[in-house]
């Protein structure tokens, strides 16, 4: 049952007020695209034991989609972030990296 | 024979005698009892039967670790099954009765499969019961389902209560005995919100059976100073009879409180979940005695010896006349020295170590306790009580030995903290040689957001033993949580020193296989020594699958006695060491909690949130047959005095199309996208292009999602140049809605578009029929000619007085208006329009009259013509997908190549040749059968139903090569085996050119 905060109203949300969208900061392919870059948008998803980056909507409150940075064994949280962001925030990388120093960054 | 005492008791309200029944026996107990305690002090031994052997099986512990004692507590609306004797107080008027035996406890018929159990070995079931495969069903299921029935089902509905509460505190401690009380002074003398849970209704846990003196005191003062203490505090919070169940990431934990259990009926809700969110948590959980394995050591009689100690002590209880102390440890001489205290008779302790020499062994001799050092139990004689032990040498093999009588044996095997709630969320253990035990690790304590742990755990549970070590352990611990060392002074105890124990698994060390036949592990389910030895010779060396093929630690009770000793015999028959071997995973709730606590007051009509139309009230009034559509319910129709719904069904839909019907549409999801690009993210939403329709004019859209799949359909109305309305299914409103949003924030933030979903602020009513126009123009205000208001088209205005948008669209192929109202107003329209129709013989309808109507114009519904798997081109709806657009939400997705296969299942008509109606989701075989032996299947039906305009079965389906296959006859494959033939037919079965819709 994680707490994230949405970086839009300031809550400190519980998960049961949270939706979760999966990855973060894939990118669409569309018409055009090759049959396998078209299947990795589609399917290829990231689920890596430590740092990860994720979607979630703050369904059951202002309704704004956000992103957050955690680390999937020890739940820690390194930051949440608006959703209209190509890449994580320095502060947030850097965060990440001062605890995780072996991180090899996004795949 | 167990028998209540004379005097003592510390628990037990003497002067307030209670009447309960077992198995319908009348007995009596006292005020403070357990039912486990309250049987026993009525001389009932026998309490229960093993699940696969059905062994006799009596009280083992007295507490949560219980295994046996399970019975079927209360009557009607609040029996309930498996309810632990030991954790179940006793009220005046309780009724238990046994579970798992027939046709009586005493007299078990199910008992020969115990002669059989050398041919019951580990993995019975799954070695024996392969073949024949149909044997499954009709023999062996059945039969070994009544064999190993555990309680019964209640067949009323819960007379009870149950709610749900939530409560946020600095720092939450699980665990009333002196370990969690010291923490929760600690905490809260700093100012901490703390909040103090307990499971049983005592406080202090066993310090005071045990003998602890602290400050010079018995325990039991100084427990009733701290609760005085506690309870002075305003930010300290304490609640017993109240368990912690689980803990999750973050701080999050799970109380479970058990109000009325105790005094059920006196009108407060019977359990109260706790959804608690804590700053740190710390666990006093204290630690759990573990049994010892020797043969026999499942005959009722033979429990673990703090139970028996707790029983004499807090009860004035004696499980038997004469006790035999088995022991590889200094503790279990408490119990001696107890039963002596009380005037029982103790032949002899057997312990296993051979120097015993301690200060409580040498008490135990002073008082004249014969001490049996190097000696093991070789078994137990007795079969629904214990009779006598044979003695051996603890290391030999268990060669003939002397016959002690007794009618009790107290075992004693050393102590495991209880760590489940440290596991619960990733909390590691360390294994201590020194007490053969688990504790937990600090060092990789569950962290939480912070990155920090958040989880501490205090005395027993963090493996201490010496109540001196438990109290400065939870004063350390209770001011840790509120970020602080502890420096004050600690309260000074009676520490009495003892020897190390001695592990000992299999008891004797050497015993040969028919003994250790008869050892058993997990007493619930049956679970011997050898059957753990047998799946490690099968190869079983993980922990987690020998418990699955073992069952072992499966059972109700979840190992809480048989783990440790389990994992020690198959570490020792793997030659590993018991930390290589590992735990099982700990999963909450510690203890069983009861469905109605989880479910808390979402029940009956506070089921869901349920969604009223605006008329809704006179769909009740009127005797509608309601529906759930999502959280609405909708009428499915109106059936009169004496009609069947598909009478009904069949009037509403003739009367429609005779003349005129009404519906309420209200459910309808209706978004506002509205913005200078809300056209350019129309034209990526939906498949055809929106941004062309002009204002006053409506386009029926159908939406993707990025797989290509059909996810909802509706009507599009373009209210002015940047607005436009977007209709979608009832069921569908809050899924587009967020799907828009999610591509709007998260793919598109730049483009200018404000979505708003307006569902509930608007009525809406369809008014349907030949005489559709008639009524409008009855109804009077705005002109509905054809040139005015032609199909597909849209207009503002006032009707009868009412500020109106009315569309001109059909879901049923005839002349139709959807009028959209402010909802404050519907009801009156509502009421207007029926008033008005009267006239007409107007006919309101339900949803099943919606969708006959629909099926007979070929129209397709989301959810049932798709399911996720079924994309546009499939449902013939090509014609409303743009091919001019270079970009839509599923069309890269439709490119791939098997979406565009020519073999794909496509929508066709199907009729039976006899006229009746196909069964729904029914399949079409083709020639040959596939890898598995099945017949090939080349489509199914999705829609079907009876036509009463056509006065036969009509359906749809997706059939390969459907569309190019007119006039063929499919079989379709029944349930019962039977072929049913329906010819392939256009979708559209009424009015194939449309002229009844637009006139």
């Amino acid at each position: 049952m994680l707490i994230l905060t949405c970086p839009y109203c300031g809550i400190h949300c519980d998960e049961t007020e949270l939706a979760n969208g999966g990855e973060a900061h894939l990118k669409r392919e569309g018409p055009g695209s090759s049959d396998d870059a078209f299947e990795a948008y589609l399917f290829d998803r990231d689920n890596p034991m430590g740092v990860h980056f994720e979607r979630w909507r703050h369904a059951n409150g202002c309704g704004k989609w956000f992103l957050a940075a955690r680390d999937t064994v020890t739940m820690e949280v390194f930051g949440t972030y608006k959703a209209q962001s190509i890449e994580p925030p320095a502060e947030i990388v850097e965060r990440i990296r001062a605890k995780r120093p072996d991180w090899e960054g996004r795949a | 024979m167990s028998i209540r005492l004379e005097s003592g008791g510390r628990l037990i309200d003497r002067s307030k005698p209670l009447g309960f029944t077992f198995d319908t026996n009348p007995m009596q107990g006292y005020a403070g009892d357990t039912l486990a305690s309250a049987l026993l002090g009525s001389g009932q031994v026998l309490v229960n039967r093993s699940y696969k052997y059905h062994r006799p099986r009596g009280i083992v512990a007295s507490g949560a670790e219980e295994p046996n004692a399970l019975v079927g507590l209360g009557q009607g609306g609040r029996f309930e099954p498996d309810q632990r004797a030991t954790t179940t107080e006793l009220f005046d008027g309780l009724i238990a009765m046994s579970q798992n035996a027939w046709p009586s406890l005493g007299f078990d018929a199910m008992a020969v499969n115990g002669w059989f159990s050398s041919m019951m070995p580990a993995g019975f079931y799954y070695k024996t019961f392969l073949w024949p495969r149909s044997f499954w069903k009709h023999v062996y299921e059945p039969v070994i389902r009544d064999a190993a029935a555990s309680g019964l089902p209640p067949k009323e509905p819960d007379a009870d209560l149950y709610e749900h509460f939530y409560a946020f505190v600095d720092v939450l401690i699980v665990g009333g005995g002196i370990a969690g009380l010291q923490a929760a002074l600690v905490a809260g003398r700093a100012g901490a919100r703390v909040l103090l849970i307990e499971q049983t209704a005592h406080w202090g846990g066993r310090a005071p059976v045990d003998g602890v003196e602290i400050d010079g005191q018995p325990a039991d003062v100084w427990i009733a100073d701290t609760i005085a203490a506690l309870q002075a505090m305003e930010n300290v919070t304490l609640r017993a009879r109240c368990m912690g169940a689980g803990l999750y990431d973050h701080g999050f934990a799970l109380g479970y409180e058990r109000l009325s259990d105790h005094t059920p009926g006196d009108g407060r809700p019977r359990h109260r979940l706790w959804k608690i969110r804590a700053g740190r948590i710390v666990t006093a959980t204290g630690a759990i005695e573990r049994p010892l394995s020797f043969a026999g050591n499942d005959v009722p009689g033979v429990m673990l010896a703090s139970a028996v100690r707790d029983y004499v002590v807090n009860f004035g209880v004696a499980p038997g006349r004469r006790t035999v102390v088995v022991t590889n440890n200094d503790d279990a001489y408490r119990t001696a020295l107890v039963l002596i205290d009380a005037g029982l008779e103790v032949p002899a302790i057997v312990d296993v170590r051979e120097r015993s020499d301690g200060p409580l062994a040498r008490e135990c001799v002073r008082r004249g306790v014969r001490a049996e050092t190097g000696a093991a139990v070789m078994k137990v004689k007795g079969g629904k009580q214990v009779a006598g032990v044979m003695l051996c040498r603890a290391n030999g093999t268990g060669g003939a030995g002397a016959l002690l009588e007794c009618d009790c044996v107290a075992m004693s095997g050393g102590w495991s903290p209880v760590v489940h709630l440290w596991s619960h969320c990733g909390g590691k253990l360390l294994w201590s040689d020194e007490y053969a035990h688990f504790y937990p690790d600090p060092s990789r304590a569950p962290t939480g957001a912070d990155g920090a742990p958040f989880v501490s755990t205090a005395g027993a549970a963090s493996g201490c033993m010496a109540s001196g070590e438990v109290l400065a352990d939870a004063a350390e611990k209770g001011a840790a949580a509120v970020g602080a060392a502890y420096s004050g002074d600690l309260p000074q105890t009676n520490d009495i020193e003892e020897l190390p124990m001695q592990p000992v698994w299999v008891m004797p060390t050497g015993a040969l296989p028919e003994l250790r036949a008869k050892m058993f592990l997990d007493f619930q389910n049956d679970v011997k020594v050898s059957d753990v030895q047998l799946a490690a010779q099968e190869g079983y060396e993980s922990v987690e699958l020998t418990k699955r093929y073992t069952t072992l630690g499966m059972a109700n009770d979840q190992g809480k006695l048989s783990n440790i000793n389990g994992l020690a015999v198959l570490s020792q028959s793997l030659g590993e060491a018991i930390p290589q071997v590992g735990t099982t995973t700990f999963r909450p709730p510690y203890q069983p909690i009861s469905f109605g606590s989880i479910a808390g007051e979402a029940r009956g009509g506070t089921f869901q949130p349920l969604r009223r139309t605006p008329m809704h009230d006179w769909h009740e009034a009127a005797g509608a047959y309601l529906e759930p559509v999502g959280h609405w319910k909708r009428p499915y129709c109106y059936p009169k005095p004496g009609e069947s719904h598909a009478e009904a069904v069949a009037r509403e839909v003739k009367a429609t199309r005779a003349s005129l019907g009404m519906l309420d549409a209200s459910t309808l999801g209706k978004i506002v996208v509205k913005g200078p690009d809300a056209g350019r993210f129309l034209d990526m939403l939906y498949t055809n292009k929106m941004s062309t329709l002009k204002p006053g004019r409506c386009r029926y859209g159908l939406m993707c999602n990025e797989n290509g799949f059909l996810m909802d359909d509706g009507v599009v109305a373009r209210l002015d140049d940047d607005t436009f309305l977007c209709h979608t299914t009832s069921g569908g409103a809050d899924h587009v809605h967020g799907h828009m949003e999610d591509w709007l924030q998260c793919e598109w933030w730049d483009w200018k578009v404000w979505t708003v979903n307006l569902t509930e602020q608007y009525g809406q009513i369809a008014i349907v029929g030949p005489n559709a126009r008639k009524l409008m123009e009855s109804l009077g205000g705005m002109d509905v000619s054809k040139e005015a208001l032609p199909f597909m088209g849209w207009v503002e205005g006032e009707l009868a007085g009412f500020p109106v948008r009315v569309y001109r669209i059909s879901f049923s192929g005839e002349l139709s208006y959807e009028i959209a109202v402010p909802a404050g107003q519907a009801r009156a329209l509502w009421d207007a329009v029926l008033a008005d129709g009267a006239a007409f013989g107007i006919t309101p309808y339900g949803t099943e009259a919606l969708h006959v109507m629909r099926a007979e114009k070929g129209f397709i519904m989301i959810g049932d013509e798709t399911d996720g798997t079924v994309i546009p081109q499939d449902l013939g709806l090509d014609w409303a997908i743009s091919k001019k657009k270079d970009d839509y939400l599923g069309k890269r997705a439709q490119e791939r190549s098997f979406m565009t296969r020519d073999d794909r299942w496509k929508l066709v008509g199907l009729e039976t040749l006899d006229g009746s109606v196909l069964p729904d989701g029914i399949y079409a075989v083709g020639e040959g059968e596939n890898a598995n032996g099945q017949r090939n299947t080349i489509g199914r039906v999705t829609s079907t139903y009876h036509s009463p305009t056509l006065g036969k079965g009509i359906a749809m389906g997706l059939v390969a090569h459907g569309p190019e296959r007119m006039g063929e006859v499919l079989k379709f494959a029944a349930t019962d085996g039977a072929m049913i033939e329906a010819r392939i037919v256009d979708p559209v079965f009424y009015d194939p050119d449309g002229e009844k819709q637009n006139v």
